[in-house]
């Protein structure tokens, strides 16, 4: 080639480069872009519950004088246990309450006194007297739960600035309040119920009890069934199995399964396992088996995957010392694959963990207040207590739709963050 | 134990396996080997090797003893199927979909492709060192250990730790990790993990060591380290090399095998093959003018 023309060639090229480079810079720019753009979205997204989800985790208190005489609760002096088992606590409330404020007359106010304190006060109040048969015949100062609407005015999550008929604390009851308050008979607490409780029609009194022990039963029997199946089907295609159109097959369906939206399983096993095999409705182990074969697919190709990166040298040692196929595998294989089977494992349970559109169609909605004691029981799961109380118009409802997203977020974050720590912990061995 | 199975298996097979002839086979072969390919007394037969991976031959026409107590070198280009012949000789190669060996093969006269053959025993005869150190990811104890548990040699933890100790001093590596047995082998260096995959591999008392290129990962003091322990292990046991360094192969090796393009072109003591070929293939390639 001439120097002229190789000069020419090189004058084209530095044109060209300016363009190049431009293409690449603007290329990088909107990348930075889409990663801001996704990072905003989440963390308003994020900010936005854990704001609304953060007052869910206290809950406020009112001290009443309540006289407990037997008279007031319609009980004899030497009540048994029976009797004050279903003694009139609510009148003895009401009455404490009226006291408190002699000059409520009428009986539009007294319902508008009465409803300061959640309905489940007088069963609390209950609970304290047979604990304590001595508090009879005496006048206690007690700590009883506030009404939902109470506490979100004591929270500041309504003020009275707003116009009386856009909220539901009425303004008599805000001067109410405002008094307690001045006197030092309110009181926040953390919010114990939200974790002891099951389900309730009344915000203050609902929790994720149930929800929590119904996600427990259903990973637990999701795991016992998808993880011993998908590892064996994985080492199966991957060591043994002849190479065939029929595992071809196979490996292609097991691809699909993945792509199957989860609404599908839960269709499935209302058809198959509730239908059909009469197994209990609502119950964690048709959630489990729906879900273990939603995850099935992630753990056969997650597990896959790992056993195909291990080293062949590794199973030719094994074999070239006379090990069998199978001690291969359960000797070598399998140990250095674990930590991958593991991670892609957690994270197919991490999937089942946040699914509700399955278990909706098994009926794992029902409303339960009764926390499961296995894997028969009647249950709900974390996600569709979030999508009920999702649907309930009270602003109590809200606050607990939040904290329970919360919670199953810190739960997601808990798994992945264990997956992380094993990949890690394995791959310094 | 290991000598009672040999017994009572050579003791069925000798009336059931017909003489191979020798001149059948050079008149079947397409060419033909020049100098000694058979053995007075060979430790390993094999007679017409044809190997395929699908539709390539990467064998063709082989037939080589391995002598009792002798190293046999096994040179060549690469790529001429030297790693491939070796592996049949354990049957590694079954574990290679692709491929399909065709040919007879016998272990002190008995035939190790046969139906009853068990691949398990088989390997635990005839063992193996790969070209790459590969260790497994467990102790150094673990390692060497391993292959005596799974074949039931030790009778108890005494006797294991017998095994291990011995098997670490005949490969030489004992005393560089006797306080570090617990420690993983894979944190060895290049060369002592080579030769705890040689401890390994004699733990269990094999009778044959196939060993290819046992040295390509290794420095020239590892070698000669590596290649020392090989002259000594020829009391004890029948070694086949495959090597692509000719010293290597003149310093370790009492017999020698060039390989051209799957085929099997002259055999004969090492001595003449490196100081007078016969074919000019050998010549060309030992005196480096391909290769
Ligand atoms: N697993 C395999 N699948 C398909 N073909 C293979 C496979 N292994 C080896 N071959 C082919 O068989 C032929 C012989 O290969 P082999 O590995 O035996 O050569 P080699 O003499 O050991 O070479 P090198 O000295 O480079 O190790 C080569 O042409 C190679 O492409
Ligand atoms: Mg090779």
């Amino acid at each position: 080639m001439s120097k002229q023309s190789s000069s020419r060639a090189s004058a084209a090229i530095r044109a060209s480069l300016k363009k190049r480079y431009a293409r690449e810079r603007r290329f990088q720019w909107y990348g930075r872009l889409a990663v801001l753009i996704g990072f905003v979205f989440l963390f308003i997204l994020l900010a936005d519950i854990v704001s609304k989800g953060t007052p869910a985790f206290t809950q406020h208190y009112i001290r009443v004088s309540v006289e407990l005489e037997p008279d007031v609760l319609g009980i004899e002096r030497d009540a048994t246990r029976d009797q004050i088992f279903n003694a009139n606590y609510l009148g003895a409330i009401r009455a404490s309450l009226r006291a408190m404020f002699p000059d409520v007359t009428g009986r539009k106010e007294k319902q508008q006194l009465y409803r300061l304190l959640s309905i489940g006060a007088e069963y609390n109040l209950r609970d304290m007297v047979l604990k304590n048969p001595g508090l009879i015949g005496h006048t206690s100062e007690i700590w009883l739960r506030a009404h939902a609407e109470a506490g979100s005015y004591l929270k500041g999550q309504v003020t009275a600035d707003l116009p009386e008929s856009d909220r539901k604390v009425k303004d008599m009851q805000v001067a109410w309040l405002d008094q307690l308050r001045a006197q030092g008979r309110t009181e926040s607490r953390f919010n114990t119920t939200f974790f002891t409780q099951g389900d309730s029609r009344e915000p203050e009194m609902a929790g994720i009890r149930v929800a929590l022990y119904g996600s427990f039963f259903t990973l637990l029997v999701t795991f016992a069934i998808a993880f011993p199946i998908g590892v064996s089907a994985a080492v199966y295609l991957e060591e043994f199995a002849p190479r065939n159109r029929l595992t071809d097959l196979i490996e292609i369906n097991i691809n699909n399964l993945a792509a199957v939206p989860s609404i599908v399983f839960g269709l499935l096993g209302l058809a198959v396992f509730i239908n059909f095999f009469e197994l209990p409705r609502s119950a964690p182990l048709v959630g489990g088996i729906v879900l273990s074969l939603m995850t099935l697919p992630t753990i056969i190709i997650t597990s896959r995957a790992a056993i195909q990166a291990v080293s062949p040298s590794i199973r030719q040692a094994a074999l070239g010392v006379g090990a069998s196929r199978l001690q291969t595998v359960t000797h070598h294989v399998l140990p250095v694959a674990m930590p991958g089977i593991l991670t892609g494992s957690i994270i197919g349970m991490a999937q089942a963990l946040g699914e509700s559109a399955p278990l909706l169609m098994i009926g794992m909605v029902a409303f339960i207040m009764d926390a499961p004691a296995g894997v028969t029981d009647p249950s709900t799961v974390l996600p569709v207590q979030i999508f009920l109380w999702a649907d309930s118009p009270e602003r109590g409802f809200t606050e607990k739709t939040s904290a329970a997203i919360m919670v199953l977020m810190g739960f997601l974050i808990l798994m992945n963050g264990l997956a992380v720590y094993l990949r890690r912990h394995f791959e310094k061995k | 134990m290991m000598e009672r199975v040999q017994q009572t298996d050579t003791a069925g097979i000798g009336d059931v396996k017909r003489p191979l002839d020798i001149r059948e086979h050079v008149e079947r072969a397409d060419y033909q080997t020049i100098g000694e390919p058979f053995s007075g007394d060979a430790k390993m037969t094999a007679r017409n090797v044809n190997v395929y991976y699908d539709e390539k031959q990467a064998i063709t026409n082989v037939s080589l003893d391995i002598g009792r107590n002798e190293v046999i070198a096994m040179i060549g280009p690469s790529g001429c199927g030297k790693s491939t012949f070796l592996r049949t000789l354990n049957r590694m190669n079954d574990i290679i979909p692709a491929c399909r060996v065709e040919g007879e093969f016998a272990l002190d006269g008995e035939d190790i492709y046969g139906a009853d053959q068990d691949t398990v025993l088989l390997r635990a005869r005839v063992g193996m060192v790969f070209q790459k150190p590969n260790p497994f990811p467990k102790s150094i104890y673990e390692n060497v250990a391993y292959g005596p548990r799974i074949h039931g040699l030790a009778h108890n933890k005494a006797e294991l730790d017998e095994i291990v100790e011995d098997s670490l001093r005949r490969a030489s590596l004992f005393n560089e990790v006797k306080d570090q047995l617990d420690k993983p082998g894979t944190g060895l260096s290049g060369g002592q993990q080579q030769r705890l995959c040689i401890a390994r591999a004699i733990a269990v008392s094999p009778e044959v060591i196939l060993m290819d290129e046992p040295c390509s990962a290794l420095d020239p003091i590892a070698t000669a380290r590596i290649e020392e322990l090989i002259d000594e292990l020829r009391e004890n046991y029948t070694i086949a090399i495959v090597t692509h360094s000719m010293q290597q192969a003149a310093r370790v090796s009492q017999r020698t095998a060039y390989f051209h393009m799957g085929k099997l072109i002259e055999v004969g003591e090492t001595k003449q093959i490196f100081t007078m070929p016969k074919h000019e293939l050998t010549e060309n390639y030992i005196t480096g003018r391909f290769g």
